[in-house]
């Protein structure tokens, strides 16, 4: 309390500012660390969240593929060859709870098509947490068959019908996701290593190396990218098993990847290399590598993530081609390129739909990143 | 202006060396080649006769020689066994699988890979170009948000799935020919008004897919420069003015978007290219897609380096084609060459 004041009035002793009123409400942004700001602009964009939250989940869902589907991938059942989906619902007259029908497969001699007919009349009911079909190991520890749904004893659960092989698509598309999703992971990784290290050579120390950096960007960005990754992945060696083609093909969908982000790397670097802090580090006599990891990186780290998340898509979209035409991964693996590759002719579109399936969560996941990458692209700008 | 397309020229050029060597090494990346490969089969069997002809074709193309030798022979700028005679002078060399000259293969397939991606070009120009504007004027309205959601679902959509769909619907909705380059009948005729049509008839599905995707990343740029120029005081000026709305829009403001437009296509070929070589094959149709997959399945070393290296030269072409465009409609850029300054 002061009382300088003759009157005995409380007298604060900051000086006086007219605008503190509407200031106060500005000051806790001000204030707030630049992720708060980055983070409470992106939860604006709602869409992106959603999708974030999304892709979360599915790629948290991947460890345990094995107990959410209801048969393993490679579970063959020659009874039911390109069954169509099967009903499921939750009543039935006075039977409440999910339940489906038992369904029967027979050659129409007619058409020569294998048609299915669904008896409406008696509803079994699927089960739930119980044990069925081939066992796994769950998160690599024990052995289970545990499973979340199960085919009713004796019956078929086909939620999204069988294949040439008489293999639930239901169980290969979720299968399939655990390639399909990690594919993209894996070649950004590549991409965005390439393109940190020769981006960040060319920036940082310009001359020769920066110029050699942009003639290799203009050589590679001008070269078609399915064609080269076809001629990339005809030369896998035809002996070499599923999971070192995964890793391969992934490496490859990287390495053609990296000149945007190079480009990206570089412009930044040129023109945080003007700023003063930079200028204050390398006069206290810093090395370059302290700058770059201590001082430059942080400034446009959260810019590549969100240009990186927009590269995956194209990544996801081109496994599915080259699995597609029959050069990208292989058999046994599952993913949903190679699920496709089953489709490739218009009888699949006319006679069996279902066979088309593995497009849905295609389209999907390669939304949500997109939706994702331009929510953190527009939030990464918090003070404009 | 003469300086300026002599120099381009010149750059396009020596990438193209360049990548005519990376392309070299990825074709002789895998152990062996259709040559080899066939004569340890014969080994088996022990054809004398056969082992002797695929061995004289082994030498009489030079493929007992070191990598570098090679390349060098492959593209002509060293004597091979018959004098100089690589890609520079015109000889593509020998496809073994099908046992016919390279250039007998493709010339045909090639003249319909280009036709195709140019109309696609022009299709992507046309489609983009009133799209985006529209979205920018009549942004966050239902045809902005309509053009958003084509592309988006454009970009998301792979390309085979829309072939496939396209070709079933088409055909069933309004009667759109399947898949090939043209009805059987006009196969082996010379060129005609009918042969003509048939061929645009069946152009129009791939043509949508291919385009589709370029299209829509199009839109959304074009749409997002121009609302940049639609911001800014000039514009205000002119309507104050009382310049009618479209002049307002068409005089000023879409003449400065139009820039990066048209460097765009240096983006949007690649991706073309890759695409018609996808769809060529789902959809059938003649372009050097179905033979470029073929000869890489096979190792034919001689035929997929070609067509490798075809499909990057008709890229760069087409970069070098939007340069000079763009130097043509910014006198800045061809300026720029003139004083010394290089971007």
């Amino acid at each position: 309390m002061s009382s300088t004041d003759p009157d005995h009035h409380f007298v604060a002793q900051d000086d006086y500012d007219e605008n503190a009123d509407i200031q106060m409400l500005d000051r806790a942004d001000l204030d707030a660390p630049t992720w708060l700001l980055i983070w409470r602009r992106f939860l604006r964009h709602k869409l992106g969240v959603a999708s974030g939250i999304y892709l979360l989940v599915i790629y948290l869902a991947l460890p345990f593929i094995d107990f959410l589907t209801p048969y393993h991938y490679t579970t063959r059942d020659i009874e039911h060859i390109y069954a169509p989906p099967q009903p499921v619902r939750f009543v039935h007259e006075n039977y409440v709870g999910l339940h489906t029908y038992p369904t029967e497969e027979f050659f129409d001699l007619e058409t020569f098509q294998v048609k299915s007919k669904v008896d409406w009349t008696t509803p079994v009911p699927i089960p739930i947490l119980s044990n069925c079909g081939k066992s796994y190991h769950l998160l690599g520890l024990f052995e289970t068959n545990f499973r979340l749904i199960c085919p009713p004893e004796g019956y078929t659960l086909y939620l999204l019908g069988t294949d040439r092989l008489g293999r639930d698509v239901h169980s290969r598309i979720m299968h399939g996701a655990q390639l399909s999703l990690t594919v993209g992971l894996i070649g950004v990784t590549v991409s965005f290593a390439i393109g940190l290290f020769l981006g960040g050579a060319a920036g940082y120390f310009g001359g020769w190396i920066d110029s050699m950096v942009m003639r290799a960007i203009e050589i590679i960005r001008s070269m078609p990218e399915l064609p080269i990754w076809l001629a990339l992945s005809a030369a896998i060696p035809a002996n070499w098993g599923p999971v070192a083609v995964f890793f391969v093909i992934s490496i490859i969908l990287g390495l053609l990847d990296w000149p945007g982000l190079a480009r990206a790397v570089r412009s930044k670097f040129l023109s945080l290399r003007e700023e003063d802090y930079v200028k204050a580090a390398e006069l206290m006599g810093a090395r370059p590598r302290r700058i770059i990891t201590a001082h430059m990186m942080p400034n446009f780290m959260s810019h590549l993530v969100a240009s990186a998340t927009l590269s995956i898509p194209a990544m996801i979209l081109g496994e599915t081609a080259l699995s597609f035409l029959g050069l990208g991964l292989r058999p046994p693996a599952v993913s949903w390129g190679l699920m496709l590759n089953d489709a490739l002719d218009l009888t699949v579109v006319e006679i069996y739909p279902w066979l088309l399936m593995p497009l849905v969560p295609v389209i999907m996941v390669v939304l949500a990143f997109s939706f994702l990458g331009d929510g953190l692209r527009d939030a990464l700008d918090p003070y404009s | 202006m003469l300086t300026y397309i002599l120099r381009r020229s010149i750059t396009m050029a020596w990438t193209l060396l360049a990548i005519s060597v990376l392309i070299f090494a990825i074709i002789n990346l895998p152990d062996g080649n259709y040559l080899t490969n066939q004569i340890r089969e014969l080994m088996v069997t022990g054809e004398e006769a056969s082992i002797a002809k695929a061995k004289f074709l082994l030498q009489q193309y030079s493929l007992d020689k070191p990598l570098v030798e090679q390349y060098a022979i492959w593209l002509g700028v060293w004597p091979g066994p018959n004098g100089f005679s690589g890609i520079l002078q015109g000889d593509f060399g020998y496809s073994f699988e099908l046992d016919r000259p390279v250039s007998d293969i493709v010339t045909e397939s090639m003249w319909f890979t280009i036709g195709l991606n140019l109309v696609v070009v022009l299709f992507v120009y046309m489609t983009a170009l009133p799209l985006g504007a529209l979205a920018a004027v009549r942004a966050n309205t239902w045809i902005d948000y309509l053009t958003s959601l084509i592309g988006y679902l454009g970009l998301a959509t792979p390309n085979f799935l829309l072939a496939l769909v396209l070709m079933y619907y088409g055909n069933k909705a309004v009667g759109l020919p399947i898949g090939g380059g043209m009805a059987k009948e006009f196969l082996d005729e010379p060129m005609s008004f009918a042969k003509f049509g048939s061929i645009m008839l069946h152009m129009i599905a791939p043509v949508i897919v291919i385009g589709t995707a370029g299209m829509a990343g199009m839109t959304r740029r074009l749409r997002a420069n121009l609302m940049d120029e639609l911001s800014k005081p000039y514009v205000t000026t002119a309507e104050a003015k009382g310049v009618s709305p479209t002049r307002t829009v068409v005089k000023y403001p879409l003449r400065m978007a139009l820039n990066p437009f048209i460097a765009d296509i240096g983006n949007l070929l690649p991706q073309l290219v890759s695409g018609s070589v996808l769809v060529s094959v789902v959809m059938s149709l003649p372009t050097i897609g179905p033979i470029l997959l073929s000869a890489l399945r096979s190792q034919d070393i001689f035929l997929s380096g070609f067509i490798l290296l075809f499909v990057s030269a008709l890229t760069l072409v087409g970069m070098l084609i939007s340069d000079l465009l763009l130097a043509v409609v910014d006198p800045r850029i061809r300026l720029a060459g003139k004083s010394g300054n290089q971007r």
